[in-house]
């Protein structure tokens, strides 16, 4: 079952990225202020949406379920793992593509601006959860760890957030999903900049299945590697 | 949890006292951060008086690293770990503790290292009480985040080169706050400054109740 839903999630998720694709580059008109700078738009918001709330809130979510001593399961922990290794590289795609499109609409590859400069504090903070899981311990050991840093960073981001909201701030306010909830573009760009979502999305949980695989075979064959060598090593030691 | 946390605050602040780690090692080097910072912006009388808040605050940072690691390799050895267990410390109680013998060596340095900024960067402060409570507030947060990551970044081996990266990113509200409610002090800004503090005591009010929280569970599995 999972296995299908992780085979078909594949062709889906790179098809409807193929579909952006084009659509963003070829179909859409450009914009009367922007230009075709605007295609962007297909590209990064879709982008942070996905590192900064979907990859996140995944890893928040699996290491709370880790911690909880009911639900207590290696599965959440590689989850937990498999969301943040993908949700970096989404977290450094969203401030390359930012930092591409500030250059020419700002002026600046980069600014001191909330959000970015809040996005790259996630970015280290990802980074930092990726390094304590390399220091070598016990898998329960580290799971726990591992679900702990990213609880705590997970309390952290909002003040982060909100301290540097306060120190300085010229981002453009969210074009989708503003108070109101009221699309402030329309007609075919809304539809392609709604489906850069949708296919973004579908892509990040399709890597992350696949990664989780992966970290799943990973340990079983540690686990097969030592039983191997305790099987040689009790074999040196039989008597002839 | 009260009793426990004195113990193992005055068990730590003993073991500062007679070994001289803290007073030979990390304040020097706290002092000698200021002066490389001077050396990096030259000498104009202008430029050190408006970046000395901001230079406070990574001095203290950087130091507050230091003492963190040292305040957790006496933790753990294998025979402090054994012992604590023995006789039934509260987690809470010692990581309380240890936040608490934290925040009085991390209040030291911050006077020392306002002295340092007064007599070098020229500075003059304008608002004590505001520059007393971002001191404390901000060395109550530094404590207790520092203490709960420590016992996260697991053995001694790792932890030198883990710690400033897990915890340096965390810390960035506090260098902002820190930085600006300093400098409010120093310009007799109240009510800026009010609001920065909000920010500090959120967040020493956060990591001491997540330390308190989480630091029994981490100890106990590693």
């Amino acid at each position: 079952m999972k296995r299908t839903l992780r085979r078909l999630l594949g062709p889906v998720a790179v098809a409807l990225v193929a579909l952006d694709v084009i659509l963003g580059l070829f179909v859409t008109p450009p914009d009367i202020e922007q230009g075709d700078l605007v295609r962007l738009v297909y590209i990064h918001p879709a982008l942070a949406w996905v590192a900064l709330y979907v990859a996140f809130a995944m890893a928040g979510i699996c290491s709370l379920l880790y911690l909880w001593p009911r639900t207590r399961s290696m599965t959440y922990d590689r989850l937990a793992a498999s969301a943040v290794e993908i949700g970096v590289v989404f977290t450094i795609l969203t401030l390359v593509t930012g930092s591409i499109w500030g250059r020419p609409t700002w002026g600046v590859w980069w600014t001191w601006d909330a959000r970015l400069t809040s996005t790259a504090l996630l970015a280290v903070m990802f980074l930092g959860y990726l390094a304590l899981r390399r220091v070598p311990a016990d898998p329960h050991v580290r799971a726990r760890r591992c679900a702990v840093a990213a609880l705590i960073a997970a309390v952290d981001v909002p003040i982060v957030h909100f301290s540097v909201i306060w120190w300085q701030t010229l981002h453009q306010g969210a074009t989708v999903l503003n108070s109101n909830l009221t699309p402030t573009i329309h007609g075919l760009m809304a539809w392609t900049l709604l489906l850069s979502f949708v296919a973004f999305t579908l892509l990040f949980l399709w890597m992350v299945l696949v990664r989780y695989e992966i970290e799943t075979l990973d340990e079983g064959e540690e686990d097969a590697e030592l039983a191997d060598a305790l099987e040689a090593r009790r074999q040196e030691g039989a008597p002839a | 949890m009260w009793r426990d946390a004195g113990l193992v605050a005055g068990r730590d602040l003993r073991i500062e006292l007679r070994s001289r780690v803290a007073l030979w090692q990390i304040l020097p080097f706290a002092v000698l951060v200021l002066l490389l910072f001077a050396f990096a912006l030259g000498p104009s009388r202008q430029a050190l008086r408006q970046s000395a808040p901001g230079l406070f605050w990574l001095a203290v940072l950087f130091s507050s690293v230091l003492a963190a690691q040292r305040s957790i390799a006496i933790e753990g050895t294998p025979a402090t770990r054994e012992l604590t267990r023995l006789l039934g410390l509260d987690p809470a109680g010692i990581f309380l503790g240890k936040a608490l013998a934290l925040f009085v060596e991390l209040v030291a340095l911050e006077i020392v290292l306002l002295g340092g900024i007064v007599l070098l960067f020229h500075v003059s402060i304008a608002t004590w009480l505001l520059l007393l409570a971002t001191c404390l507030l901000a060395a109550i947060g530094l404590s207790s985040a520092s203490v709960l990551y420590g016992s996260l970044a697991g053995g001694a081996r790792t932890r030198a080169t883990l710690l400033p990266v897990l915890v340096l990113p965390v810390l960035a509200p506090v260098l902002i706050a820190g930085t600006r409610a300093l400098s409010a002090s120093f310009v007799g800004g109240g009510p800026d400054g009010l609001r920065w503090l909000s920010i500090l005591a959120v967040f020493a009010a956060v990591y001491t109740v997540l330390g308190i929280a989480l630091y029994g569970p981490l100890e106990e599995s590693s």
